[in-house]
């Protein structure tokens, strides 16, 4: 029986190792361009400014120190924030965002930056608990946050939509989504929109987890920002649709800790710089513009208060 | 630090609380169902049944419940099992608690001694009078006090449905905590509930060890 | 087990019997096999064995993400192993303190944390305390709960441990803490060393609660995996992860046994009567 259970045991393992023995190596090629995000091709690259100095920012001079700017990011949305399974990279609109600020604070885009996944849920205990230095991840710009972190940008304007399923046609707006079962994010902007049309609000820790529910039809809809869902169409060809005028006006801001004035400059300053140069809309359009919708018109940026 | 009194939050202590309260009552019910199923599959005299029951409770003995969430949650729809968050998180917790209440039941069978229903059936008796007369009522004394923990643990565990869309105390932590509140403040009124349900099942199962020490 | 001819409820079966007992046999197997094949059908049916979804498991990426996520596992444990038992072994000495002072605060320790929900410690150390560390938020919340619990263990061992051991002991001249350390605690341990273990395996199992807390264990690592692969394999993500998790508890309770069955031999060789 012992002697048995321990075989068993040593076999699982080896049936592990030997699994782990023949490892594919994935490269972006083999993978086919339109289903995760960005074609290399197109991206623009982004010139390391290494005299860069930012002393007055102690986020950036530890980051300096360390050789490494930590950004916090998501890893599931596709052509946002998204991860590869295959080639373990980042690509998206948020991910390209974030390359060409760290460029301009004096980090090398592919080699020094740190990268680490972050939910919607801790992204202000993130930051505030230096985790990150900056956070760029479909972050709405509101009051609250405000209190508690600082933001750069916005950088782009989004607003709250519906997707459903292709063949639904009976979610066409908020206002039918009364007694619907809609999933969204903990920690998201969109729960409180969405709960005033009557809806029956499902929560998870991550979109892709609320799409999941979507394509199982254990929801109806999921509701967030319509530069989020349209990823997600896109990835799920022919399965999902996008629906509705957005009702709500999201305005994506790169989260850094609370009272880094100098830091959010320079954030705004690479911002500028790089929406002036046209790297803003040829990231866009290796990007969210695979989805087949157009670039909207870049956002002025918010004054820096005090 | 007061607060359930501010705000409308007291509500929503009261729903999460009675969440908890919810789902482990109905997991408790089920678990025992199953547990006694479990056991009895697995001091039948029947191969097949035994090997099923000792495989079902290795594997969920050994899977950590938050795994075994995940897996309700994301898989039986795909299996096209369609079942709210609520039924998906009694299940869950029922298979988890139940292979404990199983073991419980049957290490408390096992601990009766061989003699006592030689003797129950060599004085005629049939085998549901063994079991009723002799055998469960001996074995009843040496599984109160685990059977006692492992119902204490149910209403802890039921804290991880929190994560996966249902609504109890750990939701109403979360929700709080989004609010902006003082999170050890948060944590003292979620202790004290929990206390409180921790202490009512463990009075509940201090009478009945009491009663059945009488019984000797 | 199998070799005994009757057990407390049965008596050994007669040609009868034996019939009785191969039919329900048949129908349970019937069942079983039914409930197997509806399950795979529903699985083929829905396309779960389809070599797409299977894909991301060879990537070399996929599997060093998963090999992460287990030692990520295994670490979050060892350090909560280590830290529940020390832990678990000072809340049981002071729990049989003669000072009150000592006495008291220990049960409500011991009594507090037994009943929290280690979800809602966690998240809350968190929160609150190691925003930019979930690992030791994870270890913490683990150590303290899991801590609470072995003391009880370990105080039970201490009171099993027959009195003449400790009082051999004082009457050689020992005093309290040598008494604790070189005389009652290794005999509880050895006593209740299948409690134990048994209380490790779920130390382990609960490190996965770091999913909730977004420490990159196991399951966590996982989910990644199922929501960014092509046509998200959630099952077969499932079907890899649970047995892994399943071959750690068996390793664990394997190991409880060989040490058992060692130091039971020691004891013999010893030739001291096993209690």
């Amino acid at each position: 029986m012992k002697a048995r259970r321990t075989v068993a045991v040593a076999l699982s393992v080896l049936a592990l190792t030997a699994v782990a023995a023949c490892g594919k190596d994935g490269s972006p090629s083999s993978s086919t361009d339109n289903k995760s995000g960005a074609a290399a091709a197109q991206l623009p690259t982004y010139k390391v400014n290494a005299a860069a100095k930012l002393d007055a920012s102690p986020a950036w001079a530890a980051a300096k120190q360390r050789g490494k700017l930590r950004i916090g990011a998501k890893s599931d949305q596709p052509f946002l924030g998204f991860e590869d399974v295959q080639t373990g990279k980042r690509n998206g609109f948020d991910i390209e965002i974030a390359k060409m600020i760290a460029a301009d604070l004096g980090f090398d885009p592919e080699t020094q930056i740190e990268w680490k996944t972050i939910n919607s849920s801790a992204r202000e205990t993130s930051l505030s608990g230096d985790q990150i230095d900056l956070y760029v991840g479909t972050y709405s710009i509101n009051d609250n946050r405000k209190k508690l972190i600082s933001f750069g940008g916005p950088y782009y304007i989004a607003g709250q939509s519906l997707l459903v399923n292709k063949d639904n046609t009976d979610i066409t707006s908020p206002e039918s989504t009364k007694d619907k079962a809609v999933c969204t994010v903990t920690g998201s902007t969109s729960i409180g929109n969405i709960q005033k049309y009557g809806a029956k609000v499902t929560q998870f820790e991550s979109y892709s987890l609320c799409v999941e529910k979507l394509l199982t039809k254990e929801v109806d809809a999921v509701t967030t920002d319509d530069a989020i869902l349209k990823g997600y169409a896109a990835k799920n060809q022919g399965k999902l649709k996008v629906v509705g005028d957005p009702f709500s006006k999201e305005r994506y801001g790169v989260g850094l800790k609370l009272g880094d004035a100098a830091l959010q400059k320079a954030v705004n300053d690479a911002l500028k710089a790089h929406e002036d140069s046209g790297d803003w809309k040829k990231a866009y359009d290796a990007t969210l513009g695979l989805s087949g919708a157009a670039a909207p018109s870049i956002p002025e940026l918010d004054p820096i208060a005090g | 630090m007061g607060i359930p009194f501010e705000d409308g939050n007291f509500s929503l202590f009261v729903r999460g609380f009675l969440g908890t309260i919810e789902l482990s009552a109905l997991s408790a019910l089920f678990a025992v169902l199953l547990g006694v199923l479990l056991a009895a599959f697995r001091v039948s005299p029947v191969p097949v049944l035994r090997t099923f029951g000792t495989a079902w409770v290795t594997l969920f003995r050994n899977t950590p419940l938050t795994l075994l969430f995940f897996a309700v949650t994301f898989v039986l729809p795909r299996l096209d099992v369609h079942i709210s968050s609520f039924t998906a998180a009694v299940v869950a917790l029922s298979a988890y608690t139940g292979s404990f209440v199983c073991e419980v039941l049957r290490s408390g069978i096992n601990t009766v001694s061989l003699g006592q229903a030689e003797a129950a059936r060599s004085l005629g008796m049939g085998f549901g009078q063994t079991l009723g007369l002799v055998v469960l009522p001996q074995a009843a004394r040496s599984v109160i006090a685990p059977m006692g923990s492992v119902f204490i643990a149910l209403p802890r565990n039921s804290a991880i449905a929190g994560a996966f869309n249902v609504f109890e105390l750990f939701s109403v932590q979360k929700t709080l905590t989004e609010k902006g509140y003082a999170i050890f403040a948060i944590f003292f009124w979620l202790a004290l509930a929990y206390l409180v349900i921790s202490f009512s099942i463990g009075a509940v199962f201090n009478a009945l060890e009491r009663r059945a020490a009488v019984a000797r | 087990m199998s070799t005994r001819t009757a057990s407390v409820l049965f008596d050994v079966p007669g040609p009868r019997a034996r019939l009785r007992y191969r039919l329900f046999g048949a129908v349970g197997l019937v069942g079983i096999a039914a409930l197997f094949w509806w399950i795979v059908s529903t699985l083929a049916d829905e396309g779960q064995f389809d070599a797409e979804l299977w894909n991301p498991f060879q990537y070399t990426v996929v599997q060093q993400r998963l090999l992460d996520g287990v030692l990520a596992t295994l670490k979050a444990f060892g350090l909560a192993a280590v830290g529940s038992l020390l832990l678990g072994t000072l809340l049981a000495v002071g729990r049989l303190s003669d000072h009150r002072a000592v006495r008291l605060p220990c049960t409500w320790i011991v009594q507090f944390f037994r009943a929290m929900p280690l979800v809602i410690m966690i998240f809350a150390l968190w929160q609150a305390v190691f925003t930019a560390e979930p690992l030791w938020a994870l270890v913490t919340g683990l150590t303290l709960y899991n801590g609470a619990v072995q003391a009880e263990i370990i105080r039970s061992g201490i009171n099993s441990v027959p009195r003449g051991q400790a009082e051999a002991a004082y009457a050689l001249g020992m005093r309290k803490t040598q008494v604790m350390t070189l005389v009652l605690i290794p005999q509880a341990v050895r006593a209740m060393l299948p409690t134990i273990i048994g209380q490790l395996v779920v130390t382990l199992k609960d490190t996965s609660l770091g999913y909730i807390i977004t420490y990159p264990e196991l399951l966590f690592q996982g989910k990644w995996v199922a929501q960014n692969g092509d046509g998200y394999p959630y099952i077969p993500v499932v079907l890899v992860i649970t047995p892994i998790y399943i071959a750690l508890c068996l390793a664990l309770t394997a190991l409880a046994h060989w040490l058992e069955s060692r130091s039971r031999r020691g004891a013999n060789r010893r030739g001291t009567a096993a209690a």
